[in-house]
């Protein structure tokens, strides 16, 4: 195991992290409650984190529920991810006006990003930041992403209690953070342990009134974190499952999960790795001024896959297969790493609950049974 | 552009609530511009002075519900270039086409002294129903900025850009938390066409469909959740059937729900 340097810091000494980052230009970003949910939103102190809150996530179902202590994180991820700040829904990525009779000229491009720091993000959403900086950052060059993603601050939470869709074990990414952040928080009943993951994070601690972890507090964290480990709400088979799925395109399972699936698009914009986007040009009455944007785009919708001659994913159960396969499976090739961080927010903000553990297992699951029946089979005539 | 080669705007009221044609005049920071790029020929609801047609774009409000109505659409059809439907009335019949699922001759007993001065049809259709249109543009009310793109579009010659995906990817480009996930609240936002920019489910509220079935609308799906999560089949039925009921698959949908309610009293 890595041997982590942790501190500890008192709760108290969170509300003064805050207003250095605050004074220091940031704008800070963390949970907070709104519609029923936990959402990531602009906060300047810990009075507006979820205090004694805690979410109940089942599939295509969220609660929030008060808990019996006072804890600033007692809770996972929302609705929201990272991707709502550093790639935002709605951008308008340039404008052009007519000048004279044949020119025109370019006015404002993208505005500059804030400074964000992400305050209680959890080691689901620094996997899913690394994901979208191979889109954003390696694959192509996103000017904006790039900025906001290379200033922003990450002040991270593990994860002792994973929530009912929480599959991060699975996927290699939690629940403790291990890459990627400043600081990782663990939070104990009037203390966190800070572990530092950058120069920022240490002169940060520094600012603060910190002494180093005991070692018996430390081993508590492992503990804590080893058996957060054994308990996520979902766990999902990785083994072989990309090229299980690929060869599996034509699995009856898929037609089965169309008949619940309704192409709505919630699991793709819950998702803080999917990076889809639809550029659109817009003039106005006047013919003298044209815009163009780039909204959040769904590979759910008909649009998506529309090319000379029509639609080459018109049926419902080639989307929602595109979807599950580039997730799980295609992405590796593509990007070096799975499309899926087992946040399980596609699985909670499903309106009808379509769980992809589920789904993906039921292929792999009956290919994995028919291929041993095979082996045995073929061991038998060996036998013979 | 020189003035007087603008193209001639005209727009026709059928049965409606003349809401839709309000929303260009709501248009308020647009109105200018709209003068600027066509000649409003004809629109009685804004001007008393009419120009003679042909005309290069016509708008038409209101669901085709009398015998009178049904020939005067087959007169605008010939006199417009471009015929385009604005809002649910004319694109799917609207709130009135709720008489296609009644007794017409009852209703009119029931509401009028003289019954035998009515003429109705036994039927409210969208205007597609009876002519060729070339572009329907959903809501109850139209959205105003989608008004002004296929106005703008039509001006520019090119395609109007109209998403047909569901009010969830608008919902949710807003921010906006689920209200079925965090409430269980059956909300149509899932199999509505966008064009809204998701109003209810912004202030807490279901989707009610005013802009009427999305591409490849899930109705039956999203119904079938609906009633396993306890909404009842009478409720889904008067959910599908508001604005836009008339339009499949709500139709069909609709209906076989209450098949399944008739069967069970």
């Amino acid at each position: 195991m890595k041997n982590r340097v942790l501190y500890t810091i008192d709760k108290r000494e969170l509300d003064k992290l805050i207003g250095i980052l605050v004074r220091d230009g940031f704008k800070v970003v963390g949970p907070t409650i709104r519609d029923g949910a936990i959402t990531y939103e602009e906060i300047e102190s810990t009075r507006q984190l979820p205090v004694g809150w805690t979410d109940e996530q089942e599939a295509g179902k969220y609660r929030l529920k008060r808990r019996d202590d006072d804890n600033l994180f007692g809770y996972v991820v929302g609705p929201h991810s990272l991707k709502k700040f550093l790639f935002p829904p709605k951008q308008r990525l340039f404008g052009i006006k007519k000048s004279g009779e044949d020119g025109f000229v370019f006015e404002a491009r993208q505005p500059e990003p804030p400074r964000y720091a992400f305050l209680g993000v959890r080691a689901c959403d620094l996997a899913a930041v690394d994901v979208q900086d191979r889109v954003f950052k390696q694959a192509m060059s996103d000017p904006y992403y790039a900025k906001a993603r290379n200033e922003a601050i990450f002040i991270a939470v593990n994860c002792p209690e994973p929530g009912g869709t929480c599959f991060c074990a699975s996927m290699g990414t939690g629940p403790r953070c291990s890459t990627g952040f400043d600081i990782a928080l663990t939070e104990l009943k009037t203390t966190f342990t800070a572990e530092v993951g950058s120069t920022r994070g240490q002169e940060l601690i520094e600012a603060l009134e910190h002494e180093t972890t005991d070692a018996n507090t430390s081993h508590l964290v492992d503990l804590m974190m080893d058996i957060a480990s054994e308990h996520m709400g979902r766990s999902l088979d990785t083994n072989d499952l990309p090229s299980i799925l690929l060869e599996n395109l034509q699995h009856h399972h898929w037609s089965d999960v169309a008949k619940r699936c309704m192409s709505c698009a919630n699991c793709t914009f819950a998702c803080p790795t999917c990076f889809c986007s639809n550029i659109e040009d817009q003039t106005d009455l006047t013919g003298e001024h044209a815009e163009r944007w780039r909204t959040w785009g769904s590979c759910f919708t008909l649009e998506f896959s529309y090319h000379t001659g029509g639609y080459s994913r018109s049926s419902p159960a080639a989307r929602y297969r595109q979807w599950l396969t580039h997730k799980l499976a295609s992405w590796h090739e593509q990007f070096g790493v799975s499309g899926c961080v087992g946040c399980g927010r596609c699985i909670t903000w499903c309106p009808v609950g379509i769980d992809i553990t589920k789904e993906a297992t039921v292929i792999a699951d009956d290919y994995r049974q028919s291929r041993s029946r095979q082996e045995s089979a073929s061991l038998e005539e060996v036998g013979s | 552009m020189v003035k007087d080669t603008k193209p001639k705007l005209a727009v026709y009221k059928f049965s409606s609530c003349d809401g839709c044609q309000l929303s260009i005049l709501d248009l308020e920071d647009e109105l200018l511009a709209l003068t600027g790029a066509v000649e409003i020929a004809f629109f009685l609801e804004a001007r008393r002075k009419v120009q003679p047609g042909p005309y290069d774009i016509g708008l038409v409000e209101g669901s085709i519900s009398t015998p009178e109505e049904a020939e005067r659409i087959v007169q605008v059809r010939k006199e417009c270039k471009y015929l385009v439907t604005i809002g649910a009335c004319a694109t799917s019949g609207g709130i009135q086409a709720l008489k296609n699922w009644a007794d017409v001759e009852e209703y009119k007993r029931i509401v009028y002294a003289s019954p035998k001065y009515i003429q109705t049809l036994d039927t409210a259709s969208p205007v597609a129903a009876y002519v060729l249109v070339d572009f329907e543009l959903r809501g109850c009310p139209v959205n105003k900025y989608q008004l002004v793109e296929v106005i703008t579009a039509f001006v520019a010659g090119r395609r109007p850009q109209i998403p047909t995906y569901p009010v969830c990817l608008e919902c949710k480009r807003e921010g906006n938390v689920c209200v079925m996930v965090t409430d269980g609240a059956p909300c149509l936002g899932p199999i509505t066409q966008a064009g809204c920019g998701a109003i209810c489910p912004s202030f807490g509220r279901s989707c009610y469909a005013c802009f009427g079935p999305s591409e490849s609308s899930a109705a039956e799906m999203l119904c079938n959740h609906c009633e396993k999560t306890g909404t009842d089949k009478p409720t889904i039925v008067r959910m599908l059937r508001s604005f836009n009921g008339y339009l499949e698959p709500f139709k069909q949908v609709g209906d076989e729900y209450e098949r399944q309610t008739v069967k069970n009293h």
